[in-house]
């Protein structure tokens, strides 16, 4: 049977991707965000899953406002790199993993997730800027990824109960699919950021910080934490946080911390990452 | 309109409900320079591109004055109106900046040195 290994979470910064497709990596702005995640190429190389399913939302790409879907899984064979307003960034196109996609699709849905069913979709840098961080520039991507939006534009975003309680009924998915797959799931987007206002520039170290502690080891208290908390204290961007906790539902209660790293500023955003493997 | 409980943030406009049904047409305009010949004709004549979309007068004079914190006060949304500073060639940080009023240097100062504190800015019953 097909299984999670384990679980992938980072921020996933536009400007991330454009100081990678600029050239711009080794300038001392940027060095210390891409040392961060020197060790997670190196173990994403070693631990070679089969497929990625993940999560991250759209950002005014593929969905207008004429169609918000709470969840929407692509099923489609690729998903081209979307045009931002810049062009496409430069990096492969993803291939897509339909068998399994549909399979999730239908054992997620007869689970009581309504899930929205995508058969083409371009992806933003929500989607790719996390497969940069992780596998640098190939020239492809070295498995299929299956994506899995989550509305955090449109206020309401799904509770973080929710969005965990969805992770949870992924595992169960996966584990019934026949074919033996090693999953490894990413949940992506945050830490705390505010893009807009007069507020724009919120950074809180100590609330990102906790809640790396209780997403390791207690993340069924961090689903019980209402949105007003994460706007309040992370931004109105940081509510992007919640799509952490579908990636921790979908692993085992006890994980294992592979890699943590933490770094202020990249852009407008902190970034956050953490590996964590099922035991 | 309702009152919500993070009405009491300061420096925040969540797009919730309200502010979608506000800033429809403003959003799904901006969503329309996504389009290389769309962005063409908005910088070719702004007031004329801006007619063709059943915005309110008030909205479109925001866009044209690019009045960023204006805009997401009548139902814009951050990355909607990003797509405007795109096609004028302006970074998330420069608009960023123009929201909080202050200079690019001052406020990428500002997150060199951890960012925006959430001490004082929390509520708008902080102490400032």
């Amino acid at each position: 049977m097909a299984r999670i290994t384990a679980g992938v979470a980072t921020s996933h910064v536009p400007a991330i991707g454009a100081a990678l497709d600029n050239g711009k990596a080794g300038e001392p702005y940027w060095q210390p965000v891409f040392a961060g995640y020197e060790a997670s190429k190196a173990w994403i190389a070693a631990e070679k899953p089969d497929v990625i399913i993940l999560v991250y939302n759209d950002h005014a790409s593929a969905f207008s406002l004429e169609l918000i879907p709470t969840f929407a899984i692509g099923c489609a064979e690729a998903f081209a790199p979307a045009d931002e307003g810049w062009g496409p960034r430069p990096v492969p196109v993803v291939q897509g993993h339909p068998e399994l996609a549909w399979h999730l699709a239908e054992q997620l849905i007869l689970d009581e997730f309504d899930m929205t069913i995508v058969n083409r979709m371009d992806v933003d840098h929500g989607l790719t800027v996390p497969l940069s961080l992780m596998f640098g520039q190939p020239a492809e991507w070295p498995c299929p990824v299956i994506p899995l939006a989550v509305n955090v534009v449109q206020y309401p975003p799904p509770t973080g109960n929710r969005c965990f309680n969805l992770g949870k009924a992924i595992r169960r998915a996966v584990e019934s699919y026949p074919e033996d797959l090693k999953v490894v799931v990413f949940g992506t987007g945050g830490m705390s950021h505010q893009l807009q206002g007069p507020r724009a520039g919120l950074i809180n170290r100590e609330f990102d910080n906790a809640f790396l502690d209780r997403l390791i080891d207690d993340p069924a208290a961090q689903a019980k934490v209402p949105h007003i908390d994460y706007v309040r204290e992370a931004g109105s961007e940081g509510i992007e946080l919640v799509m952490w906790l579908i990636m921790r539902g979908a692993l085992d209660d006890k994980v294992r911390v592979a890699h943590r790293f933490y770094h202020v500023p990249a852009s407008n955003t902190a970034v956050g990452h953490l590996i964590l493997e099922n035991g | 309109m309702t009152e919500k409980p993070y009405h009491d943030i300061p420096g925040t406009v969540l797009f919730d409900a309200e502010q979608s049904r506000r800033g429809f047409h403003l959003n799904q305009f901006c969503m329309s320079l996504m389009k290389p010949e769309n962005r063409a004709a908005f910088k070719a004549d702004e007031r004329a591109y801006l007619d063709q979309w059943k915005m309110t007068e008030a909205q479109k004079q925001t866009v044209l004055d690019r009045d960023w914190n204006g805009m997401l006060a009548l139902g814009g949304n951050i990355y909607f109106t990003s797509k405007i500073a795109a096609t004028d060639g302006l970074s998330f940080r420069q608009i960023a900046a123009m929201m909080s009023g202050v200079s690019e240097d001052e406020y990428a100062q500002m997150m060199l040195q951890g960012g925006r504190s959430v001490e004082g800015n929390r509520s708008k019953k902080d102490p400032r």
